[in-house]
């Protein structure tokens, strides 16, 4: 069966999300490195900046990235849900639960 | 009472405690052996993902690494967090909507093909115990070391401990341990951490202590004082050194991130979740409590080193009462002299410890006019950081005993997990998926446990007779799990065209290559004598040395499984629909129910 325009949509819109925070994933891990001496010059929280992004600061972007993904998906989820069942009021997420 | 009984106590505490949650979490069903009923809350999971993917390494050794690398070090520490992030995207949500138990069985079904579960299985075999022979060893040198028995004596108490609680409890046993030893080991490794950051910084927060002034009196950022006082010593800047070339960098980082990302033990976790979102979120508690220890560590680094160096350097540099005289060495050093870990070699005969980088040609003409004839702390091992720390900082010995129980939690954790990830292999994707399918649950749940028995007894053979490869093979775990499963199971739910003969090709593309180059430069089998082209920089491809192959691998087994995709016919509509179905959110199947 081909997947209904609903559907469509809704993957469309995840794959979107995904190479969106992907892109930001590789700016945090790989521009930032290949920039590092730059980005020495500025200092954060007493931090040569390019070290801090090392130290902490690119753990912390991928948690930013993660939970980033988190919200967005779960609203994702909601709106699937009425957009494939217009009829029905909106519900919590009836999902995914066994 | 001494640091003997107080240690004996403090393990012995947390090991009644490990016990303890066993019992009252035992298995009743396969279900609950293979992914814990699929009722773990995301926190909770995110919490025992935390201690099963920490491992020794990363609790002893992680510290070490940055104090002696400094910002090099940073291919690791984000290495090793990264792959949570593809983790949360790319796989986690969609394995667990397709709700089975294993990650072969995944590959086996959506591929529509035993043979692409059973080399599946291979892949995840040798990953999972070239890793787990790590962490027995990690065991051994943990009890040998503080609770003062012989090495094998040591490796026997790990291997019953983790016999009792993994065969009773499978991975509801397993999980539930490894949030007490989340707890631990976390305890372990800050307490120690924020004392020392109060003592150099006056501030409580190790993260925040790194950046903030020194609080002797001088003015200087703690940055900057390391940077100074290891420059002054000949050695590299501090926060600007680096471990190797860019590229090489570069794909060594991509590998471990994607190596991450495609270990079993690691993916298996996201099967113990209720919910599709549960899934996603519980990647994400993972990484906040990875967090928690992969922040401190670059502090617990830095400060290390600096104590290190003001130790021995006491002052100026030349002046001729500028070093630690050898008979005023402090206790800790002499304890981890008795090792064989640190090591000191008067050169020069004036009964003070010089140390200093004496590779740096400036700094040794310099040396030369001191009357120093070259660095005298000839061997200083890097793992000794973490265990070493609580003693250098002057520590209450309960502190001490902490570390101790905190460094096993983490090899017990990691060990165990693993460990499941071996049997589950066996007794569900190759007796009940492939060789013997109409077995019964109970009788499953019965190979289940003596697989597992099984795999104990292997890994504790081969943790008592380490092979002589045992560090080059943590090359082919990653660079095996980089370059064969993450990109089949990437493929598998991004690219529905994906069909058997793709996904076959490229699995046995990527190993291929990945153990061919690690082959050429570490020795067919990593034999000596056998390599075909020495392990130095000019003989690598491109400058990558062959720890970081694991991406380039993985490439490869992106191009071959697309371009023999594109060449085979498309895979039959029901697995089209499959691959629709785990892309849709709603109904995910319960990972009991199958």
């Amino acid at each position: 069966m081909p997947p209904k325009p609903a559907q469509r949509t809704y993957w469309q819109r995840n794959l979107r999300l995904t190479l969106g925070l992907l892109c930001v994933w590789f700016a945090v891990t790989f521009a930032a490195g290949y920039f590092a001496t730059p980005l020495n010059q500025f200092s954060f929280l007493g931090f040569p900046f390019g070290f801090y992004l090392f130290a902490q600061g690119a753990l912390l972007v991928y948690l930013l990235i993660i939970g980033a993904y988190v919200r967005y998906m779960n609203r994702l989820d909601r709106d699937w849900v009425r957009e494939s069942a217009p009829g029905e009021p909106r519900t919590r997420f009836p999902d995914s639960g066994q | 009472m001494d640091l003997k009984t107080m240690t004996y106590i403090v393990v012995g505490a947390t090991f009644a405690l490990y016990l303890g949650i066993a019992f009252w979490a035992r298995a009743g069903s396969t279900g609950e052996f293979y992914v814990a009923g699929g009722g773990v809350h995301p926190i909770a999971n995110g919490m025992a993902t935390g201690a099963d993917w920490m491992s020794a390494a990363s609790f002893i050794s992680m510290a070490g690494l940055i104090a002696y690398n400094g910002y090099g070090a940073s291919l690791f520490l984000m290495g090793w967090t990264g792959g949570y992030v593809l983790l949360a995207m790319l796989l986690a949500p969609y394995l667990r909507k397709f709700g089975k138990f294993t990650v072969p069985e995944f590959i086996g079904d959506r591929f529509y093909s035993n043979g692409a579960r059973i080399v599946a299985v291979i892949c995840l075999i040798l990953a999972s115990i070239t890793y787990v022979i790590g962490q027995m060893k990690g065991v051994g040198v943990a009890f040998s070391r503080f609770l003062e028995v012989e090495y094998d004596t040591g490796l026997y108490i790990g291997m019953a401990l983790v016999f009792f609680y993994a065969t009773l409890g499978g991975m509801k046993g397993i999980t539930y341990t490894q949030i007490a030893q989340y707890v631990v080991l976390i305890f372990a490794y800050t307490i120690p951490a924020i004392f020392i950051s109060m003592n150099l910084t006056g501030n409580p927060l190790p993260q925040l202590g790194l950046g903030s002034t020194m609080s002797d009196g001088s003015g200087m950022t703690l940055l900057a004082k390391l940077n100074l006082v290891v420059t002054e010593l000949g050695f590299k800047e501090y926060t600007t050194q680096t471990m190797a070339g860019r590229l090489d960098m570069f794909v060594y980082t991509l590998s471990l991130m994607i190596g991450t990302a495609g270990l079993p033990h690691v993916i298996v976790r996201f099967f113990t979740v209720p919910k599709v979102k549960d899934a996603r979120s519980s990647a994400g508690w993972a990484l906040v409590f990875i967090a928690i220890l992969y922040t401190t560590a670059p502090a617990v680094g830095a400060m290390a080193r600096l104590n290190l160096h003001e130790t021995i350097q006491t002052g100026e540099i030349g002046s001729p009462e500028g070093n630690l005289s050898y008979e005023a060495r402090p206790q800790w050093f002499k304890n981890w002299e008795k090792t064989g870990l640190l090591q000191f070699e008067d050169k020069n005969g004036d009964g003070r410890i010089q140390y200093y980088n004496d590779k740096n040609p400036e700094m040794a003409a310099k040396a030369e006019s001191f009357g120093w004839k070259g660095n005298e702390m000839v061997k200083v091992d890097r793992d000794i950081i973490v265990l070493a720390n609580p003693e250098i900082a002057n520590l209450p010995d309960w502190v001490i005993a902490l570390v101790a129980a905190g460094g096993l939690a983490a090899a017990l954790s990691t060990a165990a997990g693993l460990l499941l990830a071996i049997s589950s292999a066996i007794s569900h994707d190759l007796l009940k998926g492939v060789f013997m399918k109409g077995i019964s649950e109970k009788a499953e749940l019965r190979a289940g446990r003596i697989s597992m028995a099984g795999a104990i007894v292997v890994a504790g053979y081969l943790g008592l007779n380490p092979p002589g490869f045992a560090a080059g093979t943590v090359a082919i775990a990653f660079g095996l799990a980089a370059a064969s499963i993450f990109p089949a199971l990437m493929l598998g739910i991004f690219y529905k065209r994906m069909n058997k003969e793709g996904a076959i090709a490229g699995m046995i593309a990527g190993i291929s290559v990945t153990m061919l180059y690690v082959f050429q430069h570490k020795g067919i089998l990593f034999i000596k004598g056998t390599e075909f082209l020495g392990d130095l920089g000019p003989n690598w491809f491109l400058g990558i040395q062959p720890n970081a192959f694991g991406a380039i691998g993985a490439l490869v087994n992106f191009a071959v499984a697309i371009m023999v995709a594109k060449m085979t016919t498309e895979p039959p509509q029901h697995i089209q629909d499959l691959v629709e179905s785990i892309r849709t959110p709603r109904g995910a199947g319960g990972a009991q129910a199958h």
